[in-house]
C-alpha cells in the first residue's frame, strides 16, 4: 500500500507545471555583530525574563556555584556524568555535592528511579545564542536525552566563548551540516512552561522546573 | 439558514463566556506579537524571507520529498507514506500491532487530528492520551481543540478547575493555575513512564540533513519523542524545507507570530533513532507522510500559496470573525482564516465551500501571515469555484457545486441591465423613486442587519446634477 501511495503522491506533485518560486533572498548571515559583553548581557536578559536562574563565574569558582546552587535548593541527589570534562572536575570533588549519581546504563534498567527519584541532573552544553536566550544542547551517550527534561531541576553550564549571536550563526559557525546531525540536537530556553490555561505561564508542566545556567 | 456551520455559529454566538475567552485571548495575542516586531522594516524583511523559504521549497516538493525520503532512511528513520487518513491511520496501527502496544501517548499533531486518529485507535481498544496540557484538557471534556496552536482558548480558569474537579475527585478543588498544571504534570509524568508508543508531529522536515524539528514550550514533544521505546510522527507532505539554515528565520517568525515569543522553550531537532552505545531515546522512528488532498491543492498555481502555511495561528487570532464564532463554529479541524481556505480545498467546495464565504475580506489574515500567503484572493478564488459555470476547467474539488440557478439568475439578470445603459438607467430611477415601496425583509441579511436605504437620487444623477461630465 505504502508504496503505491508514494509513487501515486509522487506522481501528482509531478504533473502540474510549476512556477519558478521567484525568490533568490534566502541568505540569512547574521545580521548582528554584538561583543562577548553584549552577547552576555542580551543572553542573561532573555534567560531571566523566562526565569531560569543565570550565575556569571570562571573555570576556578564554577564548581563552587553549583554546589551553593545545590545546597540553596536542598537537592538530595544530582545527576553528573563521570565521562565529560566538567563532569569528572565535579566528580573529583564528590563530597562537596549531594549524592552524585551517574546514567551509567540504559534507560530501561533504571527507568523508575530516573522518573521518581533524581532530583536534578547536571550537564554541559554545546553552546548558547544570546538573542533569544538560548542553550544549544546536544546529548550524548555520556550525557542521554532524558538527563535535560526528566529531573525537576537541569543545572547547564555554557562556556561564553560558545556564545552566538543568532542560531543561524552557530548552526554555521559550528559547521552542523558538515558535521552531520547527531541523533538529538535541541534548543533549550528556559525552563519547561505553558500558557495553555487562560494565557496564563505555569512552570515545570512536563520537563524542569527549573534551569540553572552557569556561565564561564 | 439551515447549513449546519450556520446552526453551529448561531449557537456559539449565544455564549456569552465562550465569546469573552476567546476576546481576551486575542487581544493578548495581538499585542504580544507586536511586541516582538518592533523595527516594522525588520518584519517586512524577514516575512519575505520566510516567504521565499516556502516558496522555494514547494517550486522543489517532489524532489525534496524524495531526498529527504532518502537521508531520514540513512538515518534509520522509517518513511511511509499515506494518500489519505485511513491510509495513515493504518500504517500507524501496523506499527503499534507489531509492537502489541495498547496506548499511545501523543505529542501535539493537527495533522492527527486531520487524520481522525484517536477515534480509529480507540476503535481498536488502543487509549490514545494526548499530553500536551490544553489537549489533555479538551480530551478530558470530550471535545476537539478550537485553535491550532492553543487547543484549549475556549475554556477559562474556572470552567478547568470544574471540569478537573468532576474528572478527578480525589484532587482537592484548586482554581489555581500552577496546581492545575502540576496535577496534569503528576498524571502525565506516570503516562510517559509507562507508554510502549509515542506520536507528534512535525514543524519542519529538512531535506538535507533528514531531522525532524519540533517546537514546543511544555516539554511532552520532547517526552513523547524520547521516553517510549517507539516514536511515531505524522504530518503533511508540505512541511519540508531544502535546507538547514532554512530553519532558523522560519523558527524565529513562527514563535514570535504565534505567541509572541522570541523562541520556544524547546527546540528539538530528531535525526535519527537510538544508536548504539546511546542510552536512551526510542530504537525505532516512524514517519508517516501524509497527502491527503495537498497534491491536489498543489496542482494549481494560484491554490498552491496555501501550503506555504507554517501552521503559526497568527491569522487566527487577528480574525473579526473567528474572535466572535470561536474556533468550534468552523466544524473543521483547521478554523479561521487558514481553515477557510485551506478545509474547502481537501473536503471539496460542496463540503465546506461555506466557510470561504464566513470572511468580510477584511486582509487582517494576509497581513500578518508570515509567509504571505494572499488568504483574502484565495477565499475569492474559492468563492468563484464554488459557482463557477466551467468547473471542469478547475481542479479545486467540488467546483461549481455551489451554484444555484436562482443565484445565477440574479446575476446575469443584473448583468445584463448594468451593460444596457437605458435599462439600467431606468431601473435605478424607478428604485431611487419608489424606494419606499421596497421591502424591509431581505432575507438572511435582514435577521441581524436593517435593510439598506436608498439615497434621493442615483449617483449618476448627483454626479450630473454637480456639472460632471461622465462621460
Ligand atoms: S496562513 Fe499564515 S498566518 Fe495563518 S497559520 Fe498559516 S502561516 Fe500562519
Amino acid at each position: 500500500m505504502s508504496n503505491t501511495a508514494r509513487a501515486n503522491i509522487l506522481a501528482r506533485l509531478r504533473e502540474p507545471q510549476r512556477p519558478d518560486c521567484g525568490f533568490n533572498e534566502r541568505d540569512y548571515l547574521s545580521r548582528y555583530d554584538w561583543d562577548t559583553a553584549e552577547r552576555v548581557r542580551r543572553f542573561t536578559e532573555r534567560m531571566v525574563a523566562v526565569r531560569a536562574e543565570v550565575h556569571h563565574a570562571t573555570p576556578e569558582t564554577w564548581l563552587d556555584v553549583v554546589s551553593q546552587v545545590c545546597a540553596a535548593k536542598g537537592l538530595s541527589n544530582l545527576l553528573v556524568s563521570p565521562e565529560t570534562m566538567l563532569g569528572k572536575q565535579l566528580h573529583a570533588q564528590a563530597d562537596r555535592f549531594p549524592a552524585l549519581k551517574t546514567y551509567d546504563q540504559p534507560i530501561e534498567s533504571w527507568k523508575q528511579e530516573l522518573f521518581y527519584g533524581v532530583d536534578a541532573a547536571f550537564t554541559g552544553t554545546y553552546g548558547g545564542i544570546a538573542e533569544t536566550g538560548t542553550l544549544i544542547v546536544m546529548p550524548s551517550a555520556d550525557e542521554p536525552r532524558l538527563m535535560s527534561l526528566v529531573p525537576p531541576v537541569h543545572i547547564a553550564v555554557l562556556e561564553v566563548d560558545k556564545l552566538y549571536t543568532t542560531f543561524a550563526e552557530a548552526v554555521q559557525a559550528q559547521g552542523w551540516v558538515q558535521a552531520g546531525m547527531p541523533t538529538n540536537a535541541l534548543l533549550i530556553s528556559g525552563p519547561s512552561k505553558s500558557a495553555d490555561i487562560e494565557q496564563t505561564l505555569a512552570y515545570g508542566v512536563h520537563g524542569p522546573k527549573e534551569l540553572v545556567v552557569i556561565l564561564i | 439558514m439551515t447549513s449546519t456551520f450556520r446552526q453551529t455559529v448561531r449557537a456559539n454566538l449565544a455564549k456569552p463566556e465562550v465569546r469573552a475567552n476567546f476576546y481576551r485571548a486575542m487581544d493578548g495575542l495581538m499585542t504580544r506579537r507586536l511586541d516582538q516586531f518592533p523595527d516594522k522594516a525588520e518584519l517586512e524583511r524577514l516575512r519575505t524571507q520566510s516567504m521565499a523559504i516556502r516558496a522555494n521549497a514547494l517550486s522543489k516538493l517532489p524532489e525534496l520529498l524524495e531526498t529527504l525520503e532518502a537521508n531520514l532512511t540513512r538515518n534509520g528513520i522509517q518513511v511511509h507514506w499515506a494518500e489519505t487518513p485511513e491510509q495513515g491511520n493504518q500504517i500507524v496501527q501496523a506499527i503499534l500491532e507489531r509492537h502489541n502496544a495498547k496506548s499511545i501517548i501523543k505529542g501535539k499533531s493537527m495533522v492527527s487530528e486531520e487524520m481522525g486518529m484517536n477515534h480509529f485507535l480507540e476503535a481498536l481498544g488502543i487509549e490514545c492520551l494526548e499530553s500536551d496540557l490544553g489537549e489533555f484538557i479538551i480530551q478530558l471534556d470530550g471535545e476537539t481543540p478550537s485553535h491550532i496552536i492553543m487547543p484549549a482558548i475556549h475554556k477559562n480558569r474556572i470552567q478547568i478547575a470544574k471540569l478537573f474537579h468532576q474528572k478527578f475527585p480525589d484532587i482537592p478543588y484548586t482554581e489555581d493555575v500552577d496546581e492545575l498544571t502540576q496535577t496534569a504534570r503528576r498524571i502525565l509524568r506516570d503516562k510517559f513512564y509507562a507508554a510502549p508508543v509515542g506520536l507528534s508531529g512535525v514543524n519542519f522536515m529538512v531535506a538535507e540533513t533528514g531531522t525532524l524539528c519540533l517546537v514546543e514550550n511544555e516539554g511532552n514533544g520532547r517526552m513523547s519523542t524520547t521516553a517510549p521505546p517507539v516514536h511515531i510522527a505524522v504530518t503533511g507532505i508540505e512541511k519540508v524545507v531544502e535546507s538547514l539554515s532554512d530553519v532558523p528565520p522560519l523558527l524565529s517568525i513562527l514563535t514570535r507570530s504565534a505567541t509572541g515569543q522570541p523562541i520556544t522553550t524547546y527546540f528539538n531537532m530528531i535525526s535519527s533513532p537510538r544508536k548504539v552505545g546511546e542510552k536512551d531515546g526510542p530504537e525505532e522512528v516512524h514517519l508517516v507522510l501524509l497527502d491527503n488532498g495537498r497534491s491536489n491543492i498543489y496542482s494549481d498555481p494560484e491554490l498552491l500559496a496555501t501550503l506555504r502555511c507554517i501552521r503559526c495561528g497568527a491569522c487566527i487570532n487577528h480574525c473579526p470573525v473567528y474572535v466572535r464564532i470561536g474556533g468550534h463554529s468552523y466544524g473543521t479541524v483547521y478554523p479561521g482564516p487558514i481553515g477557510s481556505i485551506l478545509e474547502p480545498q481537501k473536503a471539496g467546495l460542496d463540503v465546506h465551500g461555506e466557510l470561504a464565504q464566513a470572511s468580510t475580506l477584511c486582509g487582517a489574515c494576509s497581513e500578518v501571515c508570515p509567509v504571505r500567503i494572499p488568504i483574502p484572493s484565495i477565499l475569492n478564488r474559492l468563492r468563484y469555484d464554488g459557482v463557477r459555470k466551467d468547473a471542469a476547467n478547475t481542479n479545486t474539488v467540488g467546483s461549481g457545486k455551489r451554484r444555484t440557478l436562482s443565484e445565477a439568475a440574479t446575476w446575469k439578470t443584473w448583468a445584463w441591465a448594468a451593460t444596457h445603459p437605458t435599462i439600467y438607467h431606468a431601473g435605478s430611477t424607478l428604485a431611487t423613486r419608489f424606494k419606499g415601496m421596497l421591502p424591509t425583509n431581505l432575507g438572511a441579511w435582514t435577521t441581524v442587519r436593517s435593510a439598506p436605504k436608498l439615497a434621493e437620487s442615483t449617483l449618476h444623477q448627483q454626479v450630473k446634477n454637480l456639472g460632471v461630465d461622465h462621460e
